[in-house]
């Protein structure tokens, strides 16, 4: 395995195991709260969608003309890449909250406990598990995608996804508990650092540019992205030491 | 129908904050035009980028709050 693949396995591994652990804590805690059959049923349903989005769109990427692959596969981890950083920093810098897993259980499960259930299937534990492998799974179905097209390599970019989910899914039957533990937020900011940096690379060379000492370069835009990200988690810092707090969170929507 | 869906595209691809899917298309288009006028573009993606994501932690400061449910 040479170094660009181990990024895109690291990278999608990252981010695989991030929504991964989010959407487990939503699974979890309506299975334990409701009943676990249609929660399942829904992480299947949900995996399955997945799955064909994957299956449907990968071959439509891996089809296009190499640069143009190039500058929509840069365009979207770019986008993705600086939404997840700008969280990460906020959050890094204490002006957004934390994801805190246990305090999402316990109020996924106090949802679940007084929505009503009626007899039969339980439409409300499927439809919960369903969104939550759905809404947390898209994003890195496109990431999959768009890193393993880029690549030509949407096998490996797949398998380290599936690893991922699996190891997520090991520890959680195994502790029975939210995840908590695992470090999220550090994670995310990892992750965000990947895709701007992959995204940014991508996206260049995809619109016509040269990078100094070709694919060599991207280690160096890996360190610069995170150099500043850090620096930028310094700035807002610093501005709760020359200022009174906040008394919400100003600043830190999303 | 086709609005709701469009909708969830949207929010999907544009997230959160509109002005950073607008950086990726501004540090990927400018760098597009550069090159075609023959100059050495590889630096302008990342520093628009940078520059956006800078700009739009602008007024962010550590706030009081603990650590509570938020999404993605």
């Amino acid at each position: 395995m040479d170094a660009a693949q181990l990024s895109l396995a690291l990278s999608v591994f990252l981010a695989c195991a991030v929504e991964a652990v989010e959407a487990f804590t939503i699974v979890l805690a309506v299975g334990t709260t409701r009943r676990w059959p249609p929660a399942l049923a829904g992480v299947g349903v949900g995996t399955l969608i997945l799955a064909a989005v994957i299956a449907a769109l990968g071959p439509a990427l891996t089809a296009l003309p190499l640069n143009l692959l190039r500058v929509v596969v840069g365009g979207l981890l770019l986008t993705f890449g600086l939404q997840w950083l700008r969280k990460a920093i906020l959050r890094a810098a204490g002006a957004k909250d934390k994801h805190d897993e246990e305090a999402i259980f316990r109020a996924e499960a106090a949802e679940a406990a007084a929505a009503p259930a009626g007899a039969g299937f339980d439409g409300y534990a499927f439809t919960i598990s369903l969104k939550a492998v759905l809404l947390e799974g898209l994003e890195v179905a496109f990431i999959v995608l768009t890193f393993g097209a880029n690549q030509h390599d949407v096998g490996l970019a797949a398998a380290a996804a599936a690893v991922a989910v699996g190891v997520v899914l090991g520890l959680g039957l195994a502790l029975r508990a939210p995840l908590a533990r695992v470090p999220e937020n550090g994670m995310k900011f990892a992750v965000g650092v990947m895709l701007t940096s992959f995204g940014i690379f991508w996206g260049a060379e995809g619109a016509g540019a040269d990078w100094p000492g070709g694919d060599a370069s991207l280690a160096a835009l890996v360190a610069a992205v995170l150099l500043a990200a850090l620096a930028m988690v310094a700035e807002v810092r610093s501005r709760g030491a020359l200022s009174p707090p906040a008394t919400g969170t100003a600043g830190a929507a999303g | 129908m086709i609005r709701r869906a469009a909708l969830a595209v949207w929010d999907f691809i544009v997230g959160d904050d509109w002005r950073l899917a607008l950086a990726a298309v501004c540090a990927i288009g400018l760098t597009a035009i550069a090159c075609a006028l023959g100059l050495s573009a590889w630096w302008l993606a990342p520093v628009v980028a940078l520059a956006a994501l800078r700009w739009t932690l602008r007024g962010a400061r550590p706030s009081a709050t603990s650590a509570s449910r938020t999404s993605s």
